[in-house]
């Protein structure tokens, strides 16, 4: 288990002082000058050898993604875009960071922009975050007036935040969509290329990242490199908050190490499965877009990016969704199936269409109203989504049905059974068309 | 995708103008973005309308794509598209947004939306009859580890059960919405486990250095040093209930002599821990504790000119 001296997020339950005299005497902004004064390179390769990978979901190398910026500015400026509109099912880390340790998420924010030449940076914090945003501003006003950041600041690097916030869309995750969204326009996401490193906010080269991916960087420049790197397996490094909903005696957000064995996450932090570990049926370990896998797929796993691809699902934002054997299991994936719906942007046709397709179809599926060969066609229809669509969300809305025909399939075709049942006993056999 | 529409025009009112402080805000906020791109303030601004009239309607529309120098396609594009503006009148006292997605269903937000039902209006988007309250069911809120939850204005209210939502609802029906705590219903801190936290037990504290003189500290957990003696009645405050009791009583507040005598420093603190953002100053519960500290309900009947509840 992770030892609290390991831990980045010391105030993760705000049982502390969240502004800077607390997020000071917890280590914030000490030798960040030092840091910054070490220039551009030296961030960037740092930030790379300690493994960082993207906290949003997808995983991606931080420090490589830094890279991709410029070297030399052609007289556009340059942009850190940090991503805070969390609203993946199942993810809630975010929250606890930009409400209760924001001055990890400021600090860091100097030195990325300082790693990739920016004088200007905006948060992006989704729109039902309201306290959670009034605290981020208050931290970079305190920062302001410290001369932390601002013009002419302590640490020598011009830096100005925006905090800027969204109104209720999910897709505004999507890097490109939440770049529309800043400028002022519906969150339709651009085709790439050209990538935001090239041209990104306001045609401006931009970097995107997630908020716990900046919110680590300043501890790890500060206790090095080989610190962070040393913590979990070979490219699966670091600490990483962890959410655990659903079915487990006590829901926790914990930060723990990257490959904590799930026994133990949820042993140790969660207090067990609700009814203990025989009624455990399903897991989606990464938030809503993650095939569900079966217990004992999950049981003896260990959490992070290359153990949850063995067991054909995705780690994403580590939001685990439990569900004991009281679940019904296509209802639940129903759900995210209609989550998907809702947030569908409408801009590709295969999305638009086939996310309420998909969630009708589930919707008979859960009543069992429908034919066995139609289990088949829904997985069918699934792959023509994923992977034609401009964004990801399309593979987003594909993934869970895909995960529950592959892993739960027997449960379905019993329910279709049992409806079969009740209804050649009332006389009438159904046969229904796929819409 | 979401289809919405605006209201009916016979609900849509004939203008809307920001009130003077929402405007010098606007101002600001417009000046935020770099030069030229003041298009990137309409969300910010149109949520500001929202929060003004409690929905957003044609003529908040128009005003904000005029002093963005916008078309008002455009500014009708964004406040159709992004489902968190209101397109015709909540609630007055309370919108309450249910979170039905996975994590909350799985602890029971279809219980939840059933009470908003048979509470509020058999459908989502319509207000009860005298108009003071109506309900949505949303997606995702990002509180997943405190489900089930709702989100009422602009605060949570997390690790709801149906009873204790209903609590919340008659106290926004009421008028006394502000008196219920934000956050988790059920004492949790935050997103610790119940049973409190398997980690940072004893690390980042902002402890005082000890003083010469040796004063009592507070108990585990708590803020203040409960003073000895039975605990008063706190609920006669106004604005305290008894689930607020408790936790005052949990933060060591447990008389009325004590809050009577609370410094700027403790109210901040107290207002800190409460997640509490004004209110104990707003409902000025120190010069109500002072007179029942001094005597009583008669004392509180003499300042006040009412009996404490």
């Amino acid at each position: 288990m992770l030892q609290d001296k390991d831990r980045i997020f010391t105030n993760l339950y705000g049982l502390h002082d969240w502004r800077l005299e607390g997020a000071r005497s917890r280590g914030s902004w000490s030798g960040t000058k030092a840091l910054v004064d070490k220039g551009r390179d030296w961030l960037t390769n740092e930030v790379k050898a300690s493994g960082l990978r993207g906290r949003g979901g997808a995983g991606f190398p931080t420090g490589l993604k830094w890279s991709f910026m410029p070297q030399k500015s052609d007289g556009r400026p340059h942009y850190l875009l940090v991503n805070a509109d969390e609203s993946e099912p199942g993810t809630c880390k975010d929250r606890e960071i930009l409400r209760h340790d924001p001055h990890h998420l400021v600090e860091g924010c100097l030195l990325a922009a300082r790693a990739m030449d920016a004088h200007l940076c905006f948060i992006y914090v989704r729109g039902e975050f309201m306290r959670e945003r009034q605290r981020l501003e208050a931290a970079v006003e305190e920062a302001y007036e410290a001369r932390l950041i601002g013009k002419d600041n302590i640490h020598g690097w011009d830096l100005d935040i925006i905090v800027h916030h969204g109104a209720g869309a999910y897709i505004c995750g999507e890097e490109t969509a939440l770049m529309e969204s800043l400028e002022g326009k519906k969150g339709q996401p651009r085709l790439k290329p050209p990538f935001p490193a090239g041209m990104g906010v306001y045609g401006n080269p931009t970097t995107v990242n997630n908020v716990e991916s900046i919110a680590v960087v300043p501890e790890i420049l500060k206790r090095g490199a080989s610190w962070f790197a040393g913590i979990g397996r070979d490219k699966n490094q670091g600490t990483k908050l962890f959410m655990v909903s659903g079915h487990v005696n006590t829901p926790v957000t914990v930060e723990e190490a990257l490959g904590v064995p799930f026994r133990e996450l949820i042993e140790k932090h969660a207090g067990g499965i609700r009814g203990g570990w025989d009624n455990l049926l399903a897991v989606i370990p990464g938030g809503a877009s993650c095939p569900a896998v079966r217990a004992d797929q999950i049981i003896d796993a260990v959490m992070d990016f290359d153990g949850m691809r063995e067991i054909g699902t995705s780690f994403g934002t580590g939001g685990l969704i439990v569900m004991d054997k009281s679940t019904d299991i296509i209802k639940a994936i129903w759900r995210i199936a209609a989550f998907f719906k809702h947030e569908s942007c409408g801009q590709c046709t295969p999305c638009r269409e086939g996310t309420g397709w998909m969630m009708r179809v589930m919707a008979r599926m859960v009543e069992g109203r429908a034919q066995k060969r139609e289990i088949d066609m829904l997985f069918e229809v699934t792959k023509q989504i994923e992977g034609h669509t401009i964004c990801a969300l399309g593979d987003a809305a594909a993934w869970p049905i895909q995960g529950l025909i592959r892993n739960f399939r027997p449960t379905i075709e019993a329910r279709i059974d049992a409806y079969t049942h009740r209804a050649n006993n009332d006389g009438a056999v159904p046969s229904i068309a796929a819409e | 995708m979401s289809a919405r529409r605006l209201a009916e025009d016979s609900i849509q009112p004939d203008a809307f103008v920001f009130s003077r402080d929402n405007a010098a805000w606007a101002k600001k906020r417009m000046a935020l973005y770099p030069e030229g791109r003041q298009q990137s303030a309409v969300i910010p601004l149109l949520m500001r309308a929202q929060e003004q009239e409690g929905w957003v309607s044609r003529a908040a529309i128009e005003a904000v794509a005029e002093m963005l120098a916008m078309p008002v396609i455009r500014v009708l594009e964004i406040a159709t598209f992004y489902t968190q503006f209101q397109l015709k009148p909540v609630g007055t006292r309370a919108h309450v947004q249910v979170c039905g997605t996975t994590p909350c269903m799985l602890r029971g937000a279809e219980d939840l939306k059933h009470v908003c039902q048979n509470r509020i209006h058999e459908h989502a988007h319509h207000t009860n009859a005298d108009g003071t309250l109506s309900w949505e069911e949303v997606e995702c809120l990002g509180a997943c580890v405190n489900a089930p939850m709702v989100m009422i204005g602009m605060d949570t209210y997390e690790d709801l059960t149906p009873e204790r939502l209903e609590e919340i609802i008659d106290a926004f029906a009421r008028g006394e919405g502000g008196s219920v705590p934000v956050g988790p219903q059920n004492g949790r801190q935050f997103s610790a486990p119940i049973t409190g936290p398997t980690t940072l037990r004893d690390i980042g504290a902002t402890k005082p250095k000890k003083p010469a003189t040796k004063m009592a500290e507070p108990a585990p957990g708590a803020l203040f040093v409960a003073p000895e003696g039975a605990p008063d009645d706190l609920k006669l405050i106004s604005g305290v209930g008894p689930v607020l009791e408790q936790k005052l009583n949990a933060f060591g507040v447990t008389r009325f002599a004590q809050i009577a005598a609370f410094k700027k420093a403790d109210i901040e603190k107290l207002d800190e821990g409460l997640n509490f953002r004004g209110r104990i100053t707003r409902d000025d519960w120190v010069k109500q504790a002072k007179a029942l500290a001094k005597g009583g309900a008669a004392e509180y009947r003499k300042v006040f000119g009412k009996d404490p509840r």
